[in-house]
């Protein structure tokens, strides 16, 4: 551990990686807790795994085309929104086919990827990156964008919390009272491809989905209200990719995967803890 | 009291995938009635509940309630959702729950009065949960949530208060209790339940509405077993063209219009 705090001051690389783990994980407690209870999992796998077309697009157009105002992070968030509202309409329009509408983005998002970066000379050995993450590759300009999104994503839900808390309670009650169950359902959509772009940084494509669930899934079993399910939620996830982090430094492993691995090992850990933790509640 | 109507559907028709769920229906809930809705599964009672509710629109004919659009009317109904499809197990506090009773579409501020609260907790009051508002929703029993679904509903202080079936998950004692609740609810606004156990509300309710495709209304004194065999049986059509006018339903009118 000691080794890691002097790399930490040594190497600008390691301090970014830091930041941006915890940076990331603000949005990722947030809208994980969503996810969670709204059980949305699979609709963000699909969205995450869409996201490697954003990328692959990105990387081709500013590689080959000389696009060089493109980023591949904007690329990533274009890709996102698209599968968030493609994915929202379908589930609001017709909710029995939108298992097989996000398959079918979840693959055509990922193929696109595939096929934008072979055609991109010297790119193909990226691939490994953006599906498995590179934390340790984060840019200054990519922090910012980060942060900003994180400001999007706390704000919007501080103020629509509420509203949030009525449709994913019972959304036949939350129509019944007037509300745009429609809106915010989209709403919650475009949250979330915007924190799983975020998380595409830190533990890539393939393993967003761990990193959005675990330390949402870890805090439900301690907290009886949302807003603190979230809290709880930032906290684990900071302390995992933090702690994912030193992990990898000091075994010298791929840190993506190490942060994963560290976050299913924290959920057998609360599994067992929450049992006890349960036992003290009071009984109704 | 002078009634006046709360509900009106005026040759209502409604068709799902080309499948004709209700059928030219016309009702009229007077103010302060109590009406129980009964008829066989699939007969059209939640159908009916969603066009007074405006979460349906009809094929045909027209819904209105409380003087208006349901959709405008909507803030003062209260609600509750045939086996609300609820997590039992949601991160929520009972006050947060009973509190989003409380949203109103119309509005987009999202945050909560202190009005909001007092009303909230005056709904959990009414239900006998007052002490239990900072709980959390998922620690209580079965029927202490679906006591605190029922406060949601009257969070919203609302004039018609619809419960589609209220009792589907609670046991007999609790049935009863709940019972007595609506009938001391009953004083302040109108109610129409839909419900499968007509033998429980007989002596509170005052109009009963029987849901098979098409709707008839009748007084409470009608019922005979003679009638509820036949509301639940095969041949109903043989009753049918006994009913009086569905037009006239109500506390306030006994005559055919």
């Amino acid at each position: 551990m000691n080794e890691f705090f002097q790399a930490l001051a040594e190497h600008a690389f390691l301090r970014n990686a830091l930041v941006t783990g915890l940076l990331v994980s603000v949005a990722c407690g947030t809208m994980g807790t969503y996810v969670v209870v709204r059980r949305m999992t699979y609709i963000a796998g699909g969205i995450a795994h869409c996201v490697l077309g954003g990328i692959g697009a990105a990387v081709y157009l500013e590689r080959v085309h000389g696009w060089t105002m493109l980023d591949p992070m904007y690329g990533a968030v274009v890709a996102a929104l698209l599968a968030a509202v493609a994915i929202g309409v379908v589930s609001l329009r017709a909710s029995e086919r939108v298992d097989t509408a996000i398959g079918a983005t979840w693959a055509i998002g990922m193929a696109a990827g595939v096929l934008f970066l072979a055609r991109t000379p010297g790119y193909a050995q990226d691939l490994m990156s953006y599906l498995f993450g590179n934390i340790l590759l984060v840019s200054v300009r990519d922090m910012q964008l980060i942060g900003v999104m994180d400001v999007m994503v706390v704000g919007t839900v501080v103020a629509f919390h509420n509203q949030f808390l009525s449709i994913s309670f019972d959304e036949e009650f939350a129509r019944a009272r007037g509300i745009n169950v429609g809106f915010y359902h989209m709403l919650l959509l475009v949250l979330t491809a915007l924190t799983v772009v975020l998380l595409v940084t830190v533990v890539g494509v393939v393993l967003v989905i761990a990193l959005l669930t675990i330390p949402a899934a870890i805090s439900g079993r301690f907290t009886s209200m949302l807003s603190h399910m979230m809290g709880l939620a930032i906290v684990v996830s900071a302390a995992l990719t933090t702690g994912g982090l030193a992990l990898s430094y000091g075994l010298n492993t791929p840190t993506g995967a190490t942060i994963v691995l560290l976050a299913a090992a924290a959920y057998v850990v609360s599994v067992v803890l929450a049992r006890g933790w349960a036992a003290r509640r009071p009984a109704s | 009291m002078s009634a006046r109507p709360v509900v009106e559907l005026e040759h209502v028709t409604f068709a799902y995938d080309g499948r004709v769920v209700l059928d030219d229906v016309n009702l009229t809930i007077q103010e302060n009635d109590f009406v129980t809705v009964v008829g066989p599964n699939g007969g059209g009672k939640t159908t009916l509940m969603k066009l007074i509710l405006g979460l349906l629109e009809p094929s045909e004919g027209t819904v209105r309630v409380l003087g208006t659009t349901p959709e405008a009317a909507r803030h003062r109904i209260g609600y509750l959702p045939q086996r609300a499809d609820i997590d039992h197990d949601f991160p929520a506090r009972v006050i947060d729950v009973v509190l989003t009773g409380r949203l109103r579409g119309d509005r987009l501020r999202g945050s909560y009065t202190d009005a909001d609260r007092d009303a909230a907790l005056r709904a959990l009051e009414e239900v006998e949960l007052a002490d239990n508002h900072l709980r959390p929703f998922s620690v209580l029993s079965g029927g202490q949530q679906q006591r605190v679904i029922i406060a949601r509903a009257l969070a919203a202080e609302p004039s018609l208060l619809i419960l589609d079936e209220p009792t589907s998950n609670l046991d007999v004692v609790m049935e009863r209790g709940l019972y007595d609740l609506l009938g001391r609810l009953h004083e302040n606004m109108t109610v129409a339940l839909v419900t499968h156990d007509i033998g429980f509300v007989t002596d509170i309710t005052r109009t009963v509405v029987c849901v098979k495709h098409s709707v008839v209304c009748h007084e409470t004194g009608e019922l005979t077993g003679e009638l509820m065999s036949e509301v639940y049986g095969r041949d109903v059509r043989a009753v049918l063209h006994r009913h009086r006018d569905a037009a006239g339903a109500g506390s306030g009118s006994s005559e055919p219009r």
